[in-house]
């Protein structure tokens, strides 16, 4: 793919009209996972094709990412995400994740879809309840604070961005040498800005594992991504749509580049 | 038919939210005895048949892997349930 600019009066044809648009992604359904539709939607406005997938069913379908929306997969019988952790899809997943040659499948975890990713062991830690006991609900600002994943690759570094939280099981937890390593190898992605939401250790809102591809993260980004339907933002009301650049990163980066 | 219990609890380390919620809740009802809840979990594993050393370690691996959690849960015991026994 060039990366030399047109010259101006070049008519010669643009490289691959768009080839953002032929990026697959997956969007797994659970019994009783929620937020499946939106994020598909979010994959289509960020200039993807979004292919519906299902927990029972073995084919990765050749996507080229993952996305495990949230929810309350199984009633988050167990624990949360640990029944989801064991279906078909999920063993073809942490393969794809986690393949010692070739490209590792980026996979992205939101809420219900992080705790699955903990429950896999592809990301260290564990939720439990909020400290105060409540279901929270409300738009969060957060940092980004690794922009080296496939998901926040258009991100700027400590960009400050809002999205919406809303959970009960929020509160992440790991044991002190692990915290440790996250912090000294940079892999605490998102950090809530503002008063700790829900008690979760070192303020910490989504990690990434050892190779970067597999992100996971409480807030919700697919309920950013269009104007009328996201946080308040300075231009006005409900037109924050900071979720988005998670999508159009990994598709970009898909594509060829990060940018 | 025998029934193998498992016990899991939530780490001493790690403040156990239900626990507290409960703990809070009793002296409302008068309970005012108690100074601390901590709630867990207990499974009850049926086996069609006698209980072997290698059921028995088949349910200490389940109790490991999959009903406990082990960056957040201990697995406090996994035993016979001998009044269970056919």
């Amino acid at each position: 793919m060039s990366t030399e600019t047109p010259l101006i009066g070049d008519f010669h044809a643009a490289p691959a009209a768009n080839p953002l648009s032929g990026a697959r992604i997956g969007v797994v359904t659970f019994p009783g996972t929620l937020d499946d539709r939106d994020a598909a939607r979010a994959v289509r406005l960020g200039g993807g094709t979004a292919v519906p997938l299902w927990h029972a069913d073995e084919s990765l379908q050749n996507v080229d990412a993952i996305v495990l929306p949230g929810g309350f997969s199984y009633g988050d019988y167990l624990r949360a995400g640990a029944i989801a952790r064991f279906a078909p899809m999920m063993n073809k997943i942490i393969e794809a994740a986690t393949a010692s040659s070739g490209t590792r499948l980026p996979v992205l975890g939101i809420c219900n879809g992080f705790q699955m990713l903990t429950e896999s062991h592809l990301l260290p830690g564990s939720m439990v309840k909020n400290d105060h006991l409540k279901f929270l609900c409300r738009d969060q600002v957060l940092r980004v604070e690794n922009t080296s994943t496939p998901w926040t690759s258009q991100f700027t570094p400590e960009e400050l961005i809002a999205i919406p939280l809303k959970n009960q099981d929020g509160q992440y937890l790991a044991d002190p040498a692990t915290l440790e390593a996250l912090e000294a190898e940079g892999r605490v992605v998102f950090r809530y800005v503002g008063e700790n939401p829900n008690g979760s250790r070192n303020r910490i809102a989504g990690v990434t594992n050892e190779t970067h591809n597999v992100v996971g993260l409480m807030p919700h980004p697919e309920h950013a991504v269009e104007a009328g339907y996201g946080p308040d933002d300075a231009t006005g009301m409900r037109s924050g749509t900071d979720g988005l650049t998670i999508f159009t990163s990994v598709i970009a980066s898909l594509a060829g580049g990060a940018q | 038919m025998p029934r193998i219990i498992v016990e899991v609890m939530p780490k001493p380390e790690i403040l156990d939210p239900q626990g507290k919620a409960i703990a809070s809740a009793l002296p409302h009802l008068g309970f005012t005895d108690f100074s601390g809840v901590r709630q867990g979990k207990r499974f009850e594993l049926t086996f069609e048949g006698v209980v072997t050393e290698q059921v028995l370690e088949s349910a200490r691996t389940a109790a490991a892997e999959m009903l406990s959690n082990p960056v957040i849960e201990d697995v406090i015991s996994v035993r016979v349930d001998d009044e269970g026994a056919a």
